[in-house]
């Protein structure tokens, strides 16, 4: 997996900056200090992963790292997280699941209607269009907590004026309740999303769009023959992001999905596992770790996109 | 019970509802536009033939209106959606700051009187303070050091895994393990904490490092660092391969040396990259409540505008308070904002 | 959105993508479900008539407790046809005004603050409980529980469990070995902790570390002191801010809490000085008792769950409770406690129906049978309480000469009693002077 990348050193390598300010610094101070870097930057996880094997009692009276001296391994904490109730052993699955159904439409639709507002911001000349993408991009600071109960009722009560219902009141019962998640998560989203992608598409070459107006290509086509592949390692960055925001919401989840194991993800059901006093925190570390796997996992199969260059930059010029 | 396929089924169908809803949508929306304006331009070039035959001139602006037609369309989803999960709040935000409690009364500008007339203010506004300035500075500063070290190094993808690490676990989660690296035993006990651990290595005795202000605060916004600089890294480092390399021949055959080259080249190149980090993580640190809601509550001189408007509004019903102390996050946005007016506008200028 | 509301056809879909294999052959759920006329149903016959109907319940409970729970009403579930649909939340007092604002409120919550309920029903948000329920409440609770989901003398709702919070945890092990006896008195109390400090065990474990409820064990020591050197009226008064928060008598029990908790003799055993109460959480701050650092810890009964599995709790055990002895044991036996409230925000019959059942005596045997749980239901049959410590805390609940008060912080509006009180208590502990610390917090009641 950590091959996906050209992993030549040494003389031959294409003459990026980077990699050359990198050699002509004193190499062996440039290696040493990513060294620590990456130590510093991992030892709390990896204490975390060391933690979640050990015992429980282990845990609460000494420290990690005396594991190596003394190694007393347990999957008891795994088994617990995995597997804990026994009148509903397997559940974890079903709330992995969920997960997985709330997370891959809300990448999808903030991802797609951002990219388009993105462009219509950066190359459709029309009045006020400033003036919008400054609002959009100001829209970031609206604190979450302040836009659900707005949501919420929008949802529960639709929307009336005086009286006269204009929208009605969504009423979604189990699995439909996914919309409700998609649609606060994509609407959460977008400011990030637009200021994001529209950094990016505005820096497109604009000769390439003049040539392709010249050539009689409309806005969509343009959007899509050019534009998209264009900017898919952007895509693929703020998909990551936005993954992982969605992967490890709880905030959102509890609002709009509710606790039960027919819409619920795995934040909500592994924040439940610390128990009613919060006592069983020795269950957290493995807890987290299952929640890691799979971002980490989407991460390292994405990566690549941001390593292959942008593209956008090398047609820059 | 055992994992079931078939309570799992609806869930899938619901899935598949949202990926086809996904593809109708924004299939649809293009597939629409791409066959209006050609039904459009056939019918104005017809109407284009009509007016050279009887020669009246066609009337001017009609391109841009059309423009805006195509504008409206590709904003539609978005603008929508951001009225109804974002616009409508926030306006109803400040609204709620002109009333009391329980949203019953309005009390004109006493939420704000009370912000400033409380004692802690002045506390949370110098850790707000702090925040914003240290954690884009130094998370996108060890962010781009780290991306430039490791660029074209081997096992790069690797190493860069290792940074992103903590982007992948969330606030709360964060918040539990840097507690746990914090924690204090007293002296003669067994550390549990590794930074205690490392201070009594040293010699030092051991210290409840997150009842001391003002080194706690300066702790907690290293968790923040933790986190972002793994998002600085991993931008900064896609915008210093894309630096051209014609412009790095060029250097060369200049004889500039690396430093020179770093800040003259390399810099430059990144610039729209290292704003876009740097005002992200900026408003994300506005934002930012759950560390320090789970390390501290902002006990120990510790608060910051975000918490303090969390437990205002949700947890003590002070919904008024809290909406004030949230208008007061819209206000130091603001600066941010005219900077993106700025450099919007020298970018058109261009 | 009329497709998404056809399961048979997310079931076809769902057989495309091929997933569904199989799977109506294992879609028999609970097999021995029992029918309304079973004998076992015959004393649910009150609560008959709204089958097919659900109701839901969301609460702070969760996670094995809430199996516990939900295992409680299941039979009646079974006999009446009421689906019960329950959510437990570790955010509840949030979420729940969310969800309430919103317009998206559950049916029943147990809500465990008759501050939030008090809250909630001036708001127009709960509905009264009905005439069964009522009458059902006022036939097994003493009046002293049900004022506290009374408001403008509206019946809200009846209570549910409860906790006792006078008790102070030691080792009957090391009280033996040592030769201590039990105190029964303040004076003696404070003689044992001299006793100890002299014998080298630090007397007190206390720690008020709980993440974003930090503070609030140090809140209920002040509770719990109060109640012992002034009578429950003046108790009273400061609870709905009839006194001011800083009112002397106040100060005073503060400062005699002070005397324990920032006396660097006494505290902290296993974990430092003074100053590491602050920071110790309230999980593990007992845990020391088991190694011989500490003697004493006052804690709630729930407490008992965090003791490891392998130490044995009985009188004569590896640890135990004893009540927090009253300043002058003449005056009565004050104990300090809390517990949730079945409260409403629906009246349709069926949540009526459950909300009368959660008051009556059989849920309370019922939930009591299956452990860990404590109610002040007065029909809760002893013999059904296991626990040792539960049966302690139940024969105190029900005990004549027992004054009870709730949990002073959970009466007050949550400015103060989820606010300003925890956090002046965590300067205090850090060395905020009391004074200072009690009018920070009297300015901060909400007008």
């Amino acid at each position: 997996m950590t091959t996906t990348t050209p992993t030549r050193a040494g003389t031959d390598a294409p003459p990026t900056v980077a990699g050359r300010v990198r050699r002509r610094l004193n190499t062996r101070w440039a290696t040493a200090a990513s060294i620590v870097i990456a130590i510093v930057w991992t030892i709390p996880t990896f204490g975390l992963l060391v933690s979640s094997f050990r015992p429980e009692d282990q845990i609460k009276t000494t420290g990690w790292w005396t594991f190596f001296a003394d190694p007393q391994l347990t999957l008891e904490n795994y088994e617990q997280v995995l597997f804990g109730r026994s009148s509903s052993a397997g559940q974890l699955a079903s709330y992995f699941l969920n997960s997985i159904v709330i997370t891959l439409p809300s990448v999808l639709f903030p991802l797609a209607f951002a990219a388009l507002a993105a462009y219509a911001l950066a190359w459709i000349n029309f009045r006020g269009r400033d003036w919008i993408y400054i609002g959009i991009f100001a829209l970031q600071i609206v604190p979450l907590q302040m836009a659900l109960v707005p949501l919420l009722s929008f949802f529960s009560q639709g929307v009336g004026v005086g009286g006269i219902e204009l929208l009605p009141a969504w009423n979604l019962d189990d699995e439909q309740r996914f919309i409700q998640v998609w649609f606060a998560h994509t609407c959460f989203a977008l400011p990030l999303g637009v200021f994001l992608l529209h950094n990016f598409v505005s820096q497109l070459p604009r000769d390439l769009m003049e040539a392709a107006r010249v050539d009689g290509a409309t806005h969509p086509r343009i959007f899509r023959t050019i534009v998209l592949p264009l900017i898919t390692p952007a895509l693929a960055a703020y998909g990551i992001f936005q993954f992982l925001w969605v992967w490890n919401d709880l905030l959102v989840a509890l609002i709009f999905a509710g606790g039960g194991d027919e819409t619920a993800p795995l934040t909500v059901r592994l924040a439940e596992l610390a128990g009613t006093r919060g006592n069983e925190w020795q269950r957290l570390t493995s807890g987290a770790f299952v929640a890691i796997v799979v971002p980490l996992l989407v991460f390292l199969s994405l990566q690549r996109y941001f390593v292959r260059g942008l593209l956008a930059g090398s047609v820059k010029g | 019970m055992n994992f079931d396929f078939a309570d799992e089924a609806p869930k899938l169908a619901m899935l598949l509802y949202g990926v086809v809803a996904f593809v109708v949508v924004v299939g649809g929306l293009l597939l629409l536009l791409d066959v209006v304006p050609t039904r459009l331009a056939r019918r104005r070039q017809a109407r284009l033939a009509a007016a050279v035959a009887t020669g009246t001139p066609l009337e001017p602006g009609r391109r841009r209106s059309r423009e805006g037609l195509f504008a409206l369309f590709f904003l539609l989803p978005t603008v929508l959606l951001l009225g109804i999960g974002l616009v409508i709040p926030a306006i109803r935000t400040l609204v709620l700051s002109l009333k009391n409690g329980d949203s019953t009364q309005w009390v004109g500008l006493r939420n704000y009187g009370w912000m400033i007339d409380r004692p802690e203010i002045v506390d949370i506004l110098r850790n707000t303070a702090l925040w914003v300035l240290l954690v884009p500075l130094l998370a996108t500063s060890v962010g781009l050091i780290y991306a430039v070290l490791v660029d074209r190094a081997r096992l790069e993808a690797l190493a860069k895994s290792l940074i992103f690490l903590p982007m992948a676990i969330s606030f709360v989660g964060a918040g539990i393990i840097w507690k746990f690296v914090y924690a204090f035993r007293p002296a003669g006990a067994d550390q549990i904490g590794l930074l205690n651990q490392i201070w009594v290595w040293l010699g030092g005795e051991p210290q409840q490092w997150l009842a001391n202000p003002p080194l706690n605060t300066l702790l907690l916004i290293v968790v923040m660092i933790w986190i972002q600089a793994g998002f600085a890294m991993v931008v900064l480092s896609a915008a210093i391969k894309a630096i051209p390399t014609d412009m790095i021949e060029a250097a060369r055959i200049d004889g500039v040396n690396a430093w020179q080259q770093f800040w003259r080249i390399t810099l430059p190149g990144i610039r729209p990259a290292l704003v876009v980090v740097v005002v992200t993580v900026s408003i994300a640190t506005l934002k930012l409540f759950d560390i320090v809601r789970t390390m501290t509550n902002g006990n120990f001189d510790t608060n910051v505008i975000a918490t303090e408007l969390y437990n205002q509004a949700f947890r003590y019903g002070e919904t008024g308070q809290g909406s004030a102390l949230a208008v007061v996050l819209f206000i130091l946005v603001i600066p941010i904002v005219i900077y993106q007016v700025r450099s919007l506008r020298r970018q058109r200028e261009v | 959105m009329a497709v998404f509301a056809r399961p048979r056809q997310a079931f076809v879909m769902a057989g495309v993508l091929g997933l569904a294999v199989g799977a109506t052959a294992c879609g028999s759920d609970d097999g021995d479900n029992l029918s309304s006329d079973s004998p076992e149903c015959a004393v649910y016959e009150p609560y008959q008539g709204n089958s097919g109907t659900e109701v839901s319940i969301y609460a702070s409970i969760r996670d094995a407790e809430a199996d516990l729970l939900e295992r409680s009403w299941e039979q009646f579930a079974d006999c009446t046809g009421i689906e019960i649909d329950y959510e437990g939340s570790g955010e509840f007092e949030a979420q729940l005004q969310v969800r309430v604002d919103g317009g998206n409120a559950p049916d029943i919550s147990l809500i465990p603050q008759p501050g939030l309920v008090n809250r909630f029903a001036q708001a127009g948000k709960l509905k009264p409980a009905s005439a069964e329920t009522k009458a059902m409440a006022e036939e097994n609770y003493a009046a002293d529980w049900l004022q506290y989901s009374t408001v403008n003398g509206e019946f809200y709702g009846a209570p549910l469990g409860s906790n006792v919070k006078s008790f102070v945890w030691y080792s009957p092990k090391m009280f033996q070995e040592q030769g201590w006896s039990v105190p029964t008195s303040w004076d003696d109390l404070i003689k044992l902790s001299d006793q100890a400090a002299a014998d080298g065990i630090t007397p007190w474990c206390v720690g008020i570390e709980s993440g974003d409820a930090t503070g609030w064990p140090a809140t209920d020591w002040i509770e719990d002191v109060l109640l012992r050197t002034q009578t429950p009226e003046v108790y009273d008064q400061w609870t709905t801010h009839a006194i001011p928060f800083n009112d002397p008598r106040v100060v005073d029990a503060v400062d005699r809490a002070g005397t324990i908790l920032r006396n660097d003799t006494y505290v902290n055993g296993g974990y430092g000085g003074v100053k590491s109460i602050a920071t110790t959480s309230f999980q593990e701050a007992g845990l020391p008792i088991l190694q011989d650092e500490c003697a004493l810890h006052r804690q709630a009964s729930f407490y008992a769950n965090q003791w490891p599995a392998e130490s044995e709790l009985a009188e004569d055990g590896d640890i135990f409770a004893f009540y927090f002895p009253p300043v002058d044991p003449a005056k009565g036996k004050p104990v300090l406690g809390g517990g949730e409230f079945t409260v409403a925000f629906d009246d349709r019959p069926e949540v009526q129906a459950v909300q009368t059942y959660l008051a009556s005596g059989e849920y309370a045997n019922s939930r009591a049978k299956l452990g860990n749980w404590v109610s002040a239901n007065t029909k809760l049959d002893l013999s059904n309480v296991a626990n040792p410590i539960d049966r302690l805390s139940v024969e105190l609940l029900q005990d004549e000469q027992t004054v009870f008060r709730f949990d002073g912080s959970d009466l007050m509006p949550a400015a103060v009693g989820a606010g300003t009180f925890w956090k002046e208590m965590v300067s205090w502990i850090s060395g905020k002077e009391t004074a200072a610390a009690l009018t920070a917090i009297e300015s901060s009641w909400p007008s």
